[in-house]
């Protein structure tokens, strides 16, 4: 995969960003689950490396993580299992800041995000990494050709939102609402309004926090976004099938029946001429 | 005020929030905002005191703390060690820790700001009850994270809290201590940062944080320099001081290391005194050592052991796996339990002027019995490794030993931790007991 091709994934109308963590509950799954994403139309996986302390996390996505650190996920094993992922679509990579510094022989971003660069990985979001401090990892990516993907959040001002538009390519992550990742019944009131400052930004926007319903996907697209951000409502899948002990091959699914709603809800929120 | 605010070490930067590598803002999007207000406000009304905000704040930690606290000498232990010790009486400051200089700052500061409601996280309880105590005092909202294993250990400090009309609300993931604390925090932050300043309870996290709340806990150094003056008729030899966070550590050594000053401080009480060593007395726990395995460092030596990492918005010195994973801390006292520690102390560590130096679980509480014994005071069980410090100590002195709080909140764990471990010179409740 080149940079490009994160963009590249906008294209084609909305798009769908899916979030799973990895090695939840296992490495083996999430490959299956991976491909069910993508089976149900993902344009984008956004795959989790598990950090001890997601604090940008709801309950949702923290408890995800601990599974997939009890079951013994590491940032090599991660690596290994981008490498073994059969998806035709980009893979970013969304981890905290301390896993990427430490990797390798010297601390800072350049070693990790060459690992990931030839693991397969397109692009990274590191949600504990503001624009302010993101020189390095900007540089490294830069250099291996990956995609640095910035939060936009609703208390973001407009002098911040510019500055992240410097470095941001691939697209821009539009946090919905306030507050941490989790599935919610509605869309936030601040949607619109966020969507509506990046109006003129030459980059795909993609909203994120709390969607969980082919429904909210329509709506989310309907207000100008190019695309929609979904994890927890697929956590939430992988946690009941862990807790009444499924087969990986149902809870896989599951997870494709959810990813096909939530893009074909984003294609009617188009306007009617643009659907494809 | 006195000119010489911005004159600082190499190792601190306060406009910038950086100390040699250490410091940054490393906090998700939707709190950098509110950490670049809260930066805003700290150079306005605590650097350039706007408003007479310092003098608002130097007012009421008088009269409401009950500052200064004494430097008191502590004969018995003077007599013991053949050099005098004096014991700085933190454990005397209203609500019986340091902790409160930096909540009444903080909480005061959030009112100059028009925040509406206050977040705190606790470990050991002191930082809580004294938010609790300056939102009671200046008529705010306050809402305090406590792990479940400290809200279990430190039950008379929950109470407390709740007295003061804040409300506790325990944290069930991990360990249940400082660090799952602090991230749920933050989550609270997140959610309702409009309206909701985050008070800090040691100087980590992002940037002003550190520097902040060294600040605020500046004035135990300024009495300390002054009050060594006029007792002593020197500057001491050493300043001994307990570090998890850091923030009685900062406290006790800024006006020594030169840090910036709050404004209005005495003169001459921040200049920098290199022939005055400063020792951060870390928890060695039961073991020094990290088992990256099980994920836990059965300690909270993060100075002495750690290596630079980021974590909960800065960078700084942490105890982790190889691969940065966080792991579990240990310390017999709660308050120490952290795998982190304030950047500023990092980066005083590698310019060789802070010692780091670290006293076991074992030694801490037979120091805890030590003092009580024999000077009549109990001491916090954080404070209690500064004083074992001591029986290590190699020095003609005079030592301050910086008491940082006092005992009482800890008399459950002493009671229980002495009998299991048959400590030396501790008292048993089981004459008591059918």
């Amino acid at each position: 995969m080149t940079r490009s091709e994160v963009r590249a994934a906008f294209e084609d109308g909305p798009a769908l960003v899916s979030y799973v963590a990895a090695g939840d509950p296992s490495a083996e799954a999430t490959k299956e689950y991976v491909e069910a994403l993508v089976e149900g139309g993902s344009d984008v996986i956004e795959l989790g490396l598990p950090f001890s302390e997601p604090v940008a996390e709801g309950t949702t996505i923290q408890n995800a993580i601990k599974r997939a650190l009890d079951a013994g996920m590491t940032p090599d094993a991660y690596l290994d299992l981008v490498r073994e992922l059969d998806a035709e679509v980009p893979v970013v990579c969304m981890t905290y800041y301390n896993l990427i510094y430490q990797y390798g022989s010297e601390p800072g971003p350049e070693e990790f995000v060459e690992a990931a660069a030839e693991a397969g990985i397109s692009g990274f979001v590191v949600p504990d990494l503001p624009v302010d401090e993101s020189g390095p990892m900007y540089e490294a990516c830069r250099e291996h050709g990956l995609d640095l993907v910035f939060i936009v959040a609703p208390t973001t001002t407009p002098e911040r939102l510019e500055r992240m538009l410097d470095r941001t390519t691939g697209f821009v992550y539009v946090q919905g609402r306030l507050g941490t990742t989790g599935a919610r019944d509605e869309v936030s009131d601040d949607t619109p309004e966020a969507l509506e400052r990046l109006r003129d930004a030459d980059v795909p926007k993609a909203v994120g926090f709390g969607i969980s319903s082919g429904e909210q996907a329509r709506e989310v697209v309907a207000s100008g976004a190019d695309g929609v951000i979904v994890g927890s409502a697929y956590v939430d899948i992988i946690a009941d099938g862990v807790e009444n002990d499924q087969p990986t091959g149902a809870v896989a699914d599951d997870l494709e029946a959810l990813a096909a709603e939530l893009k074909a809800g984003a294609r009617k929120g188009l306007p009617e001429p643009e659907r494809k | 005020m006195s000119g010489n605010r911005e004159r600082t070490t190499g190792a601190q930067e306060t406009r910038a929030g950086k100390f040699g590598a250490y410091g940054g803002q490393y906090v998700p999007e939707v709190l950098m905002p509110a950490v670049e207000e809260l930066a805003d406000a700290y150079e306005r009304y605590v650097l350039d005191n706007e408003d007479g905000f310092v003098d608002d704040f130097r007012s009421r930690i008088e009269e409401f703390g009950g500052r200064p606290t004494p430097l008191s000498h502590a004969e018995n232990l003077s007599e013991r060690y053949g050099f005098d010790v004096y014991l700085k009486r933190e454990d005397l400051l209203h609500g019986g820790a340091h902790k409160l200089n930096n909540a009444l700052g903080q909480v005061l500061l959030a009112k100059y700001m028009g925040k509406e409601r206050i977040v705190a996280e606790t470990g050991a309880g002191q930082h809580g009850t004294a938010t609790a105590m300056a939102c009671a005092y200046l008529d705010m909202p306050c809402e305090i994270y406590m792990g479940r294993t400290d809200v279990n250990r430190q039950r008379p400090n929950v109470f407390r809290m709740r007295i003061h009309d804040a409300e506790v609300n325990p944290v069930d993931v991990g360990a249940g201590t400082l660090k799952e604390a602090i991230n749920e925090t933050m989550r609270d932050w997140a959610t309702n940062v409009e309206d909701t300043h985050y008070v800090i309870g040691s100087v980590v996290g992002p940037h002003p944080f550190p520097a902040m709340v060294r600040d605020f806990q500046s004035v135990i150094s300024e009495e300390l320099r002054e009050q060594s003056r006029e007792r002593l008729g020197r500057l001491p030899e050493a300043v001994l001081a307990c570090a998890g966070g850091g923030s009685n550590t900062m406290g006790a050594f800024s006006a020594f290391a030169g840090s910036a000053e709050l404004p209005g401080a005495p003169e001459g009480t921040h200049e920098p005194a290199p022939d005055v060593d400063l020792v951060a007395v870390e928890a060695g726990g039961s073991s020094l050592g990290v088992d990256a395995e099980e994920g836990y460092a059965p300690n909270s030596a993060s100075l002495s052991t750690g290596t630079e990492g980021v974590l909960h918005g800065a960078r700084t010195k942490l105890l982790q796996t190889e691969e940065g994973q966080i792991v579990e801390s240990h310390s017999v006292s709660a308050g120490l339990d952290y795998a982190g520690v304030g950047p500023e102390l990092a980066a005083l560590v590698d310019e060789g002027r802070v010692t780091p130096v670290n006293v076991d679980d074992d030694a801490a509480l037979e120091a805890f019995h030590r003092l009580s014994r024999e000077e009549g005071i109990i001491p916090a069980l954080e404070s209690s490794h500064a004083v074992a410090y001591l029986e290590e100590y190699d020095g003609d002195g005079p030592v301050v030993v910086n008491v940082s709080g006092r005992g009482d909140k800890d008399l459950d764990t002493v009671i229980e931790e002495s009998a299991a471990r048959d400590i030396d010179g501790a008292p048993t409740m089981e004459v008591f007991e059918e």
